[in-house]
């Protein structure tokens, strides 16, 4: 017995979460706490889901399928692979570290920030299990609803420009996306993704390829990236670099490559040329960024420059690193966030030259920020190690050059993480640094710790995930015949037979 | 005696049940209007409206259920089919909450049972117009709803723009309809036949596809249409009408003239001109790459909300005339889908915008919206879904009905035409997430009161009136009528997403009426 329910429950406990917060007439209290709740609640669904999930056996679990509307075989079909719930259970921790925090920190308008968090949540989990394109898109765009509101209403400053700049980059993409959802589902008959075969049209995969090159973002589109960053409330930004640009990654996954292996074979080279790009660019922006969050939102684009690579590989050394590294990325740059909103907290400011001399008088605040940072620059023997080692050799059997390119980056992470850490912790302590600046209290610890504690044990233990994102077959649900004549299920194959012979990271 | 030799046809009286109750609601408001009590018009008015709108809901609901084969009736005047039926709950439907909008429209009691008579005869006439089998008929129907339209638009003289609106309005309608009935002529000289379906025949039998009199017509025809359903380049009138029209009339009008005259546009061009299919479908997906662009880039700029939605509306007729470009089942189903979630965006968009009109006592603009999200969280809260649903975003029937036009766009294999759409879906996010920007992104207090030409030169003292007595930014007495009208509209552009299946059934079997 499959229980489909869990995965739509997933979905519209925090949807369910937000109307209740909406009309039920609470508290300001009572609404961070009960929108906390909820949050929690779907952390323990989620919990349960990933018991019930088999991760030996491929193909798709936990499904469940309605006809939508049956003209043109659109239907609400949802469930999950192993990737995807891996990519679920960040999102809702993500999700609740946020809202955890907001509920901390406080926040105007709190009914409806509280019930927009939630939507959020529910939306992000729609788009990592939806099986069916509209239904794809659906979640993908109503993602966007929530974010908009979230970033323009509760923002800084420059909000209004960086929300409309964010909003134009997106749906530009989407739109372009939308066509292709169109034009691939009529062709196929279908919009479901299980059922509907491969496609070899350049032009739709580059419909798909605009939409998630944009979200992720890929260099050179991520004229967005720093103002929405910088602009949005320190919660909003964890969550836009920690989990809805590994949406853009899980769309790259789930649609780009496994639906067009012979596009993706075809352009492959310019993506990951644009992906080594980003990698060496953010990191070099990283290193020179005058402010916290600088740092973070561009060490972001390198990171999912990283990640498109190890995508982009198209083997099994490649793909695992790079679903370990979107969670290793995604819980960092959120821990990272929150950290850094804690940091403005208490001096007003991200500036890293007004910051430094933290670590003295705080010692939580230094331990933590130590530790994330020094999993985020990839230490041997942490969880990000072992992800970009995979990626890296993943892609290195694609173009030695591209390994070469990831290694350097490797070294600029180790620069700039370094020097963030230096900047706020070491050093003589800056002009906005009081005395009374405390250290990290108990409710952040709270909401921070476990985000560290899950790198932890994801660094003593990263086949926790590689080892269960694909089960036995790759993340390509129609291999055979179809994929096996092109070259990147050549590829497949061969790193199949590769891996068979015990070559695993 | 002469008479005895014409012999009257059979009425069919449930296939003009629809227009009649809306009729009946007319005449006793013109009773209203001189029997009642002057206090107690405007309730009375409304109420026998509705009671009109209602009848004529039940009846089409009645009648789409007991027509599914469609055939003439009533000397093959008029068609008994779903098709019509269909439209007439849609204009029934908007009419509906058009007077809910109207409830507390500050007009003088003086005419305001005539006010609700035209708008019930004007719903009568689109009716009609929608059942229309014949180019009498046709234009026929067409007058009767503008003309009730062109003093609607000039009823409340104390508004500003409102006379002129309504002058504009004839002028150009008056040109529009000279147009069609010019169209109308040339076709009739051509085939020597007013039914549409003799007229394909007729084409057909004497091969007179190419005949220069009977497309000429067909181009005119398409013309007087097109300036009904405010389609670029016949759109001249629409933002001057749209802005300077009362709102709750220029909701009405957004919402059921461009209906009737899309699905009159797709009922004749189907029925009648199938073997010009050739040319229509290029010159109706013309207009409609044309309408896109116009409406979309001139939208951009505009400040004032009534003029930015005018300018809207024009770029979705653009989207649905894609639809009906098609010439498919898939077409006329998504023109007909898409109907419903965008009549109800659009009454209930100019609704709210109507209901910030009687707050502050002047036109709005973008940026005396400031703020109003926050104070009015049901009004603020349907503003966003229309907005959302205009753009075409998911969870609103209008991403939904985007997705039907532009597959049946693909579907006639005009992938160029998806892309133009997908495009104009892109510009349009600027100015609709505008007015969300406007209501919550700004805080009240960069509410700029003082920008009214009128209370510019003066500073505004504090908690005094303003030049017409209310006090800006206070609160009016809660309009429970316009809310239940906005909470209808959103419920509807809400509910369209998630019921797809009952309501593409629905215009499905409407479109079954068509011959494809």
């Amino acid at each position: 017995m499959d229980p489909g329910w869990l995965t739509t429950a997933l979905i519209l406990l925090p949807a369910a979460g937000a109307l209740v917060v909406w009309i039920m007439p609470l508290r300001p209290f009572a609404v961070g706490s009960t929108a906390l709740l909820f949050a929690l609640a779907e952390v323990a669904l989620w919990i349960d889901a990933a018991a019930r999930f088999d991760f030996d056996q491929s193909g798709l679990q936990l499904a469940q399928r309605q006809s939508w509307f049956s003209d043109l075989n659109v239907s609400y079909h949802v469930g999950f692979y192993g990737f995807s719930m891996w990519l679920v259970g960040l999102t809702v921790v993500v999700l609740a570290a946020a809202i955890g925090y907001a509920f901390w920190a406080g926040r105007e308008r709190p009914r409806a920030y509280y019930g927009l968090m939630l939507l959020l949540t529910g939306a992000i989990v729609g788009v990592f299990v939806a099986q069916d394109l509209l239904l794809f898109y659906v979640f993908w765009e109503a993602m966007l609803i929530p974010l908009y509101f979230l970033v323009g209403v509760w923002g800084g400053a420059g909000r209004l420009r960086a929300t409309l700049v964010f909003v134009i980059y997106t749906m530009a993409g989407s739109l372009l996306m939308l066509a292709s959802i169109i034009v691939l589902g009529l062709s196929q008959g279908t919009f479901d993704l299980v059922e509907s075969g491969t496609n070899g049209s350049d032009w739709i995969f580059l419909g798909f390829v605009a939409a998630f090159a944009v979200k992720a973002p890929i260099f050179p589109l991520h004229a967005w990236l720093p103002g929405a960053y910088r602009e949005s409330s320190p919660e909003v930004s964890a969550v836009l670099s920690g989990v809805v640009s590994k949406v853009a990654a899980y769309g790259f996954l789930r649609i780009a490559i496994a639906k067009f292996p012979g596009p993706t074979a075809d352009l492959r080279t310019p993506i990951l040329v644009l992906a080594a790009c980003g990698l060496v660019y953010g990191s070099l922006v990283a290193f020179r960024s005058p402010d916290l969050r600088g740092v973070i939102a561009y060490s972001s684009l390198a990171q999912m420059g990283l990640i498109t690579l190890g995508l982009f590989a198209v083997n099994d050394l490649g793909l695992n690193g790079a679903v370990l590294q979107m969670i290793n990325h995604g819980l960092i740059s959120a821990t990272l966030f929150l950290l850094a909103g804690a940091i403005e907290r208490r001096t007003t400011t991200g500036e890293l030259g007004a910051l430094g001399g933290m670590a003295r008088g705080r010692p939580a605040l230094a331990t933590v920020l130590m530790t994330t940072g020094v999993i985020a620059l990839a230490v041997p023997g942490s969880a990000a190690f072992a992800g970009e080692f995979a990626i890296l050799a993943g892609v290195f059997r694609t173009g030695y050059g591209y390994a070469i390119v990831g290694a350097a980056a490797m070294v600029l992470a180790a620069m700039y993480m370094l020097r963030l850490i230096s900047a706020v912790l070491h050093r003589s302590p800056g002009p906005s640094v009081s005395e009374a600046a405390l250290d990290l209290r108990p409710a952040e610890l709270t909401v921070i710790v476990p985000l560290v504690a899950l790198l932890l044990a994801l660094s003593a233990w990263p086949a926790a995930i590689t080892e269960r994102s694909f089960a036995s077959s790759p993340p390509i649900p129609n291999k055979g015949s179809v994929i096996a004549t092109t070259e990147a299920g050549q590829l497949l194959m061969l790193s199949k037979e590769l891996a068979a012979k015990g070559q695993s990271p | 005696m002469i008479l005895l030799a014409l012999a009257t046809p059979p009425i069919d009286w449930a296939a003009l049940a629809p227009p009649l109750a809306l009729l009946a609601a007319t005449g006793v408001n013109l009773l209203v209007a001189v029997l009642v009590p002057r206090g107690d018009r405007r309730v009375v008015g409304a109420f026998v409206a509705l009671a009109g709108f209602a009848g004529a809901l039940v009846a089409a609901a009645i009648l789409f259920d007991q027509s599914p084969n469609g055939h003439g009736v009533i000397a093959d005047a008029i068609q008994r089919d779903r098709l019509g039926a269909f439209t007439a709950m849609i204009i029934a439907g908007s009419g509906i909450l058009a007077i809910g909008t109207s409830y507390r429209e500050p007009m003088s009691d003086d005419h305001i049972a005539e006010y609700y008579a035209l708008l019930a005869s004007a719903g009568a006439g689109m009716v009609f117009l929608a059942t229309a089998s014949n180019l009498i008929t046709l234009f026929l129907g067409l007058e009767w709803f503008s003309i009730s339209l062109y003093i609607l638009c000039a009823i409340d003289r104390e508004l500003v723009g409102s006379l002129e609106a309504g002058l504009k309005y004839l002028i150009v309608g008056g040109f529009g309809s000279a147009i069609l009935l010019f169209g109308s002529a040339l076709v009739y000289g051509a085939t020597g036949a007013i039914e549409f379906d003799r007229i394909a025949q007729v084409v057909q039998q004497q091969s007179l596809s190419d005949d220069a009199l009977l497309v000429t017509g067909l181009a005119l025809m398409i013309g007087g249409l097109g300036f009904k359903a405010s389609a670029a380049p016949f759109h001249m009138w629409t933002p001057d009408v749209y802005e300077g029209a009362p709102t709750p009339v220029t909701a009405f009008m957004s919402a059921a003239t461009k209906a009737v005259a899309l699905v009159l546009m797709l009922r004749v061009l189907v029925t009648a001109f199938p073997q010009e299919a050739r040319l229509w479908t290029v010159t109706v997906a013309a207009i409609a790459c044309a309408s896109l662009a116009v409406g979309n880039l001139a939208a951009l700029v505009q400040r004032n909300v009534k003029r930015m939605l005018a300018y809207s509306s024009i770029s979705h007729a653009g989207f649905m005339l894609i639809a009906i470009a098609a010439n498919n089942a898939l077409g006329a189903r998504a023109l007909l889908y898409y109907l419903i979630p965008y009549c109800a965006m659009s009454v209930g968009a100019f609704a709210v915008v109507a209901a910030r009109e009687r707050e502050l006592n002047r036109p709005v603009t973008l940026d005396n919206l400031a703020g109003f999200g926050w104070e009015r969280p049901l009004l603020g809260v349907s503003m966003v879904a229309f907005m959302l649903g205009f753009a075409g975003f998911p969870l609103t029937g209008g991403f939904v009905g985007k997705f039907y036009v532009f597959s049946a766009a693909y579907e006639h294999g005009w992938t160029w035409l998806v892309i133009v759409g997908v495009a104009a879906t892109a510009v349009s996010l600027y100015y609709y997430l505008g007015v969300i920007r406007a209501m919550y992104f700004r805080p009240s207090e960069e509410l700029q009161l003082a920008t009214d030409p009128e209370t510019a030169a003066k500073p505004p003292p504090p908690f005094s009136d303003t030049a017409s007595g209310v006090v800006a930014g206070g609160s009016p007495p809660p309009e429970r009528a316009l809310q239940a009208a906005v909470t209808a509209a959103l419920v509807v552009t809400v509910g369209s997403f998630f019921a797809v299946q009952p309501l593409i059934d629905a215009a499905k079997k409407a479109a079954s009426s068509l011959p494809f």
